[in-house]
């Protein structure tokens, strides 16, 4: 058994140390929000936070993982409050949708970073995460008006 | 695709019934085909009613959808049809997805089909009407109740209120509503009073899309559930020769090896173990008739086969035009293989038992993969149970079934549900690809110097030969002469023939079908002609639009709104229109060309889409469909070498990502015209637009796709 720290929660798995971490959260924990979309660490629909950082669950052994905080798109919020959350749901983000939860964890990481980012800062943080159904224009926006929702505490 | 008329026959009716705990009930039968009539409320293939609208007792409304949610929006926007006859908000309905049944065969399409943009065109009249039929049984009901006039009454919030504002919610009427016959002249609403129709609405779908609650295929939980890799052939058209899965088996939480009809399933207790022991396999293929096939071999046989065609139009002579010609221009163009490449790869997950087979799969097309799991299995249509999961992307990749009967002949294997989960790159290796073309495009200029012959020979392998037969007559498949068929400028000699020619592997409807081939024919070679006569293309184009006006607004819109004429130093401008799906649009791109290297600066992009449901939607589904058609005109290419597939997953099939977005700027031309399809013809004008902007950037003319095939410009 291995124990693992995801959304503030500690978890045990009997997946064997070099799952990549994906699949220990989607098959082993029941954590389907993070997508399998390449396996490659090319598309980004499997971002998650590792210790805060955008992180391509596909790619990440779960030995490499041990002890450290995990967060995914599961530990955003519990009622879609965060301020990224609210963006999206305001401007209609997603279409098919299966790529919004790598792109959501993106730039949430983004913005803990850099709290107004530019758009050539938000072109390199995103450039890592696909959406096929190409909402990137709207990506965008939700960012900027993410960043306002945080720098007025989300009363805005 | 565009609609295939007289493909279905069937008369259908709308039937009131009662629901258990006194609701209402409105379902559709089908008669015709010498059967009796179905009853509406008789469970369906998925024990579930052939409903489109359910009101429950307890006021609970309840709107079936039988279309899949793709991200085109028809989890809100068909909902909407129905609301608005209802005068309820939208977020008081629940949205449930339909199971495979015949009463949800989509009437333009004659099967359970989501593609072709036909979800809103297919549902405007057909969804509006049911909830016309539910508020007139509703106001009928309450009538009685208060013993009055059903003219004095209105539906507000759920309720049918009556002259001195008292209520009766619709719960409480739905078990007398359900005793009325529908009434067959109930008329949904005039444009002038529509409630929703028509008004920006927030999607239903999207507070599930960002907490990760929503669920796909790939996310479908059942217990005692299996996961599994296939193998398939590399070779495409390939076969199973030997498999030595002894190593295999061995490791950890392998359950067993299935010989399956497409390949070989590994089945373990979770998917990463069976992703390891896939890779342990020894498979011996049988590479089949396609052992040598490569793309080169592939152009020569279309080059060599376009000879002579069907027609699909012919007006006028347009030999005798071009033996009279004072000039003549003729250009071949050349479109490559396509994938697909949903962001969420094919999976299904299947449970099948001695009686039946629940399948759990997003799909496009649910009365075939229901009949593809029952051959498979050896059971009947009907006990095979469809439940349509979200899509992550379909753009026609889930109108093929090729990925779903693997689960249900696994489960059956091993005794317990499992879900196949194929990886990016047996989903990059294994589509049904965008059919590749070489068409030619021939025209005459009289001695007028007017555009007097447009000849356009279009050599591609069918879609609908395969999937559809019946449809395809006379060797013209329809879905193969969009965009060319119709061609819309007004010359008085035009002839449209297709030659159909296969070439040895499945292609498949890719978003936009032939569209996205034949405007980009149709459009370059347009810039050709206007620049052979020595005109601006937009006024070439206008001028030959008199009879066009939709058409003719949607590209003086866009000509204006993009400042034709007009771009700033260094930028270069191309145009292209269309007509696809009832739908009219215009694009202009921006581009320059700096040290050989393009850049896509701002596409402009003008829609006459006729009555819009939900505008916030169809603007998405425009600039999704224009992100989509730059996908491929930038980067889109697969390859062949000895019949296998070169590019497997997103490295080395390059797409649109955020920082090569360009700006775009989408304008909806509001109209009462009937509804057009939005989800496609975004993508086709793009290719050409772009072309036709790096010609005038550069003098280069492009007949080839995509442009990153053009050393160093992209």
């Amino acid at each position: 058994m291995t124990t693992l720290k995801v959304n503030g929660q500690t978890l045990e798995t009997d997946a064997a140390l070099d799952t990549p971490l994906l699949w220990v959260l989607r098959d082993h924990l029941g954590m389907t929000g993070t997508k399998f979309g390449c396996g490659k660490s090319l598309c980004g629909a499997c971002t998650v936070h590792v210790e805060g950082s955008a992180t391509r669950s596909c790619v990440t052994l779960l030995s490499t993982v041990v002890g450290k905080d995990i967060r995914t798109i599961e530990g955003l919020s519990k009622d879609r409050s965060h301020p990224v959350q609210r963006a999206w749901v305001e401007l209609d983000v997603p279409q098919c949708g299966y790529c919004q939860s790598g792109q959501i964890m993106s730039a949430t990481a983004l913005l803990e970073r850099t709290p107004n980012p530019t758009d050539a800062e938000i072109d390199s943080a995103m450039a890592g995460n696909i959406c096929r159904c190409g909402t990137y224009p709207r990506i965008r926006a939700a960012i900027h008006r993410a960043a306002e929702l945080i720098k007025t505490g989300g009363a805005a | 695709m565009s609609a295939a008329p007289g493909v279905i026959d069937r008369r259908r009716f709308l039937q009131a019934s009662a629901l258990a705990g006194g609701g209402l009930l409105i379902g559709i039968t089908l008669t015709g085909c010498g059967k009796p009539a179905d009853k509406a409320g008789a469970p369906g293939a998925g024990g579930q009613p052939n409903a489109w609208l359910k009101i429950a007792g307890d006021g609970a409304i309840t709107i079936i959808i039988d279309k899949s949610e793709m991200g085109q929006g028809v989890y809100t926007a068909l909902p909407m049809l129905i609301a608005d006859e209802l005068e309820v908000a939208l977020t008081a309905v629940k949205v449930e997805f339909a199971p495979a049944a015949k009463e949800y065969a989509n009437t333009l399409l004659g099967t359970q089909i989501t593609g072709g943009s036909t979800s809103v065109r297919e549902a405007w009249t057909k969804l509006r009407t049911a909830g016309a039929q539910a508020r007139a049984m509703l106001l009928e009901a309450a009538a009685e109740q208060w013993k009055t006039d059903v003219a004095k009454l209105k539906l507000a919030d759920g309720s049918v209120v009556g002259p001195g504002g008292e209520k009766l919610g619709f719960g409480e009427l739905a078990a007398a509503a359900a005793k009325k016959t529908p009434p067959k002249d109930a008329k949904p609403k005039e444009r002038a009073a529509y409630s929703l129709i028509g008004k920006a609405q927030p999607r239903l779908d999207t507070p599930s899309k960002v907490d990760g609650t929503a669920i796909y295929g790939i996310d479908v939980r059942l217990p005692g559930l299996k996961y599994a890799a296939l193998a398939q052939s590399p070779t495409l058209g390939g076969k199973l020769k030997a498999v030595d899965s002894a190593a295999a088996e061995k490791l950890p939480g392998v359950v067993k090896v299935v010989t399956v009809g497409s390949g070989v399933a590994v089945v373990a207790d979770h998917y990463w173990q069976a992703r390891v022991a896939r890779d342990a396999l020894k498979i011996t293929w049988d590479e089949g008739p396609n052992a040598a096939l490569s793309n080169a071999a592939i152009l020569a046989g279309l080059k060599a086969a376009t000879g002579s065609g069907q027609s699909a139009r012919k007006d006028g002579d347009v030999a005798a035009a071009l033996k009279g010609a004072k000039r003549q221009l003729s250009s071949g163009y050349e479109l490559p293989l396509l994938a697909h490449a949903t962001m969420e790869p094919m999976n299904c997950t299947a449970d099948a038992r001695a009686d039946g087979c629940d399948v759990y799969v997003g799909t496009q097309i649910q009365q075939v993969a229901q009949g593809a799991v029952a051959t498979a299995l050896g059971l009947k249509p009907e006990q095979v149970r469809i439940h349509t999961q979200m899509l992550g992307g379909g753009f026609g990749r889930r109108l093929e079934v090729d990925f779903i009967p693997a689960a249900a002949e696994a489960s059956k294997a091993v005794g317990a549900p499992v879900q196949v989960i194929w990886s990016r790159e047996d989903d990059m290796t294994h589509d049904a690809y965008r059919p590749p073309a070489y068409d030619v495009a021939t025209a005459a200029f009289d001695t007028n110097n007017a555009l007097s012959a447009v000849h356009l020979r279009l050599t591609s392998p069918s879609v609908t030969a395969r999937m559809f037969p019946p449809v395809v007559e006379k060797n013209v498949d329809p879905f193969a002469v969009e965009a060319a068929a119709n061609y819309l400028y007004d010359v008085p000699n035009v002839a449209v023939d297709y030659v159909r020619h296969e070439i040895g592997i499945n292609v498949g409807y890719w978003r936009s079908v032939s569209h996205s081939l034949n405007c980009f024919v149709v459009e370059s070679f347009m810039d050709e002609l206007a620049h052979v006569a020595g005109k601006d293309p937009f006024e070439f184009r206008r001028a030959l639009l008199e009879k066009q006006p939709r058409a003719k607004r949607v590209l003086e819109e866009v000509a204006s709104r993009a400042g034709w004429g007009k771009a700033e130093p260094g930028h270069h401008q191309g145009i292209a229109v269309m007509e696809g799906y009832g739908t009219y649009i215009a694009q202009v791109a921006d581009v320059s060309v700096s040290a050989g290297k393009l850049k896509v600066h701002r596409i402009t992009c003008v829609v006459d889409c006729g009555q819009m449901v939900n505008p916030k939607i169809v603007e998405s589904q425009i600039s999704s469909a224009m992100v989509y058609g730059l996908s491929a005109a930038l980067y889109g290419e697969i390859t062949l070498v000895g019949g296998k597939v070169h590019q497997t997953n997103f490295d080395n099939y390059r797409v649109v990502r955020l920082n090569d977005a360009p700006e775009l700027d989408v304008q909806l031309i509001d109209s009462s015209e009937a509804p057009g399809g939005v989800g496609e013809p975004g993508v086709a004008p793009v290719a050409p637009a772009i072309a036709n902007a790096i010609f005038a950037a550069t003098g280069q003319r492009i007949r080839a796709l995509p442009f990153a095939a053009q050393k160093g410009l992209v």
